[in-house]
């Protein structure tokens, strides 16, 4: 298992490094001189030459790529042009807040979204699978913006029961954000789910399970679950990705300080260095999310584990 | 001479009843059947027939653009359907003619991502080998990022006007083409017509554009449906954080930024552009499942 985790490891270097160029590519387009930006009225030809040199930005674009990312690897993601601040400080101020959202989402789409969607494969054609069909199809339509809009008006404007915005009360300020941003995937997730467990179920080794005489719940725990969990998987690491770009909408609709909002004011203060680092953090965790993905593949499927050492280890 | 036609005709007639189904037929028989798919063609239809009849329906510069201060914030009425929005414009007439923007601008954009992320994934589909390799690394470089994260990224290097969106929105959906058109490129590469068109002396061009993309339409039709979904639902997200279209032009996702300002008093100023854009996505999701079931009846 340590092999197969260092070798998915290793591979995912040049993931991260080539997603790095791109993005710094396209930020290399940003039309206007930076040091307008940062010198602001104390701007003149010669301070704005020193400035260049000091940031080497006078550099070819090849040895600007080749600086930053070495300096990234040191964890360092360069200055503000605003706040002349380190990005990477900013990055620690943010980053926890856009995690704790995306983790709430994420609880709340495997947490309801596995159970329902197990269910109504296992009951399929019931009411309440037809029911869970509906609510599935309106949610993976709902767009998260709007959605939060509505949540807010529900919650914090009629019912006064929840927060509307801001991180201050902890976990009730969590609630709606989570559910704004992940009834989405919980709708792909339950459908998903459900369709492979339909698969499963009416599969022969099911029969003979039940033939045997083992109990209902233990032929959908231990017999089918794990076999209908793959599909399943691979959505909840997609997810994580897709949850990542809907964060910038869900932390704007609920002011929430995190990543994608301090992306969004970097982008509109023309603030390249924090925009490449908000963009190449989140390419990580993505890149992350998608290692977790094939480990978890490996313990579910022996078979991936079989590649790897012999699953041994 | 008259009973010959006669006879004629009647026989036509009567070998029809056996005459076999052709497949387009068949396929859009089996669509027919689907309630759901069928229910989402209506409503995709008449929020397009609405987008073609803004101009009938309300005037956009004197209704959809200029500021009425002394009809602000009007709730729904005879007047205004859907009420006035914060300087008094008829949310009804913004509606309509933001349709156009959404519309036009989502299917630019996946007709941009059609035809560059089309040709890429043809040719790595259908060479194979190195080509792929190379083509396919590449087009997961960018599959890494989030298509709106791309869209922003892309938007805040040229700028946002409505080109750069539609490109900007285009790019970020063209990797996902490229995998489509691939896979669907390399289902029927190694058919039979195929090896008779190379025997026959045709270039490779001419196989890739006159017999393998042919086939593969139903395929590729299904996903721009659904793409164009996202990439309205995207053209939205963009607009809401005030990336995207910007104030004054109509636009479901820059009304809703605009608007919920306002919503704690006046929640109708959400409903409408919000509902605008549930049901937009919601018929072209529909419409692509029921065009994917209709089109492989074995899906089902």
């Amino acid at each position: 298992m340590f092999k197969f985790v260092v070798k998915r490891l290793i591979a995912m270097i040049p993931v991260v490094l080539a997603v790095t160029f791109v993005v710094f590519t396209i930020m290399w387009f940003v039309p206007g001189d930076p040091t307008n930006i940062i010198l602001g009225n104390e701007w003149s030809e010669a301070a704005s030459a020193k400035l260049k040199a000091e940031l080497g930005l006078d550099q070819p674009f090849l040895v600007q790529f080749f600086h930053y990312t070495t300096n990234l690897v040191q964890g360092n993601f360069g200055m503000s042009y605003i706040t002349r601040a380190p990005v990477a400080e900013q990055l620690m101020a943010r980053f926890p807040n856009t995690l704790m959202v995306v983790a709430g989402a994420m609880l709340f789409c495997v947490g309801v979204g596995v159970p329902i969607g197990v269910y109504s494969g296992v009951r399929a054609y019931s009411l309440f699978s037809n029911f869970t069909m509906v609510v599935g199809l309106l949610g993976i339509s709902f767009p998260i913006f709007w959605l939060g809009l509505l949540l807010i008006l529900l919650f914090s404007v009629y019912l006064r029961w929840l927060p509307s915005s801001g991180l201050d009360d902890g976990f009730a300020s969590l609630i709606l954000p989570s559910l704004a941003l992940g009834s989405n995937y919980m709708a792909n997730i339950m459908r998903i789910t459900r369709s492979s467990m339909l698969e499963v179920i009416r599969q022969d080794y099911i029969r003979t399970a039940k033939a045997k005489g083992v109990k209902a719940r233990d032929v959908v725990v231990k017999h089918a679950l794990q076999n209908s969990m793959m599909p399943t998987i691979t959505v909840i690491g997609m997810d994580v990705g897709t949850l990542l770009g809907g964060v910038v909408l869900t932390e704007t609709v609920f002011s929430i300080p995190g990543t994608g909002r301090l992306l969004v004011e970097a982008i509109n203060k023309r603030d390249t260095p924090t925009v490449l680092g908000c963009l190449v953090i989140m390419a990580v965790c993505i890149a992350i999310s998608n290692l977790m993905v094939d480990i978890v593949y490996a313990y579910v499927d022996p078979r991936i584990k079989a590649q790897y050492g012999g699953g041994k280890d | 001479m008259d009973e010959t036609v006669k006879k004629y005709t009647t026989r036509r007639e009567f070998f029809k009843q056996y005459k076999k189904k052709s497949r387009l037929q068949e396929t859009w028989n089996r669509f027919l059947r689907n309630k759901l798919a069928v229910i989402g063609l209506f409503i995709i239809v008449f929020i397009m027939l609405a987008a073609v009849a803004a101009p009938l329906i309300a005037n956009y510069d004197t209704d959809a653009i200029r500021i009425n201060v002394p009809d602000r914030l009007q709730s729904p009425s005879a007047k205004h359907i859907f009420g006035t929005d914060e300087v008094g414009r008829d949310i009804m007439a913004r509606i309509v003619h933001g349709a156009r923007i959404s519309l036009v601008v989502g299917c630019a954009a996946i007709a941009v991502a059609l035809f560059i992320g089309g040709a890429l994934g043809a040719i790595a589909g259908y060479s194979g080998g190195k080509i792929d390799d190379v083509i396919m690394r590449c087009m997961d470089v960018f599959l890494c990022l989030p298509d709106v994260l791309l869209a922003l990224a892309i938007v805040a290097a040229f700028g946002t006007n409505l080109v750069n969106l539609t490109v900007a929105i285009g790019l970020a959906f063209t990797p996902k083409f490229s995998r489509v058109v691939r896979s669907a490129v390399m289902t029927v590469r190694g058919v039979e017509y195929v090896e008779a068109a190379r025997t026959i002396g045709a270039t490779n061009t001419q196989i890739i554009t006159n017999h393998v993309l042919i086939n593969c339409f139903g395929p590729i039709m299904v996903q721009v449906t659904l793409y164009v979904a996202s990439a309205i639902l995207t053209i939205a997200a963009l607009s809401f954080i005030g990336l995207g279209i910007q104030a004054p032009i109509p636009e479901w996702g820059n009304m809703l930024a605009s608007g919920r300002v306002y919503m704690r008093d006046h929640a109708y100023i959400v409903m409408a552009p919000g509902l605008a854009i549930f049901l937009t996505i919601l018929s072209l999701n529909l419409l692509g499942d029921g065009l994917r079931d209709a089109l492989d009846p074995r899906l089902k």
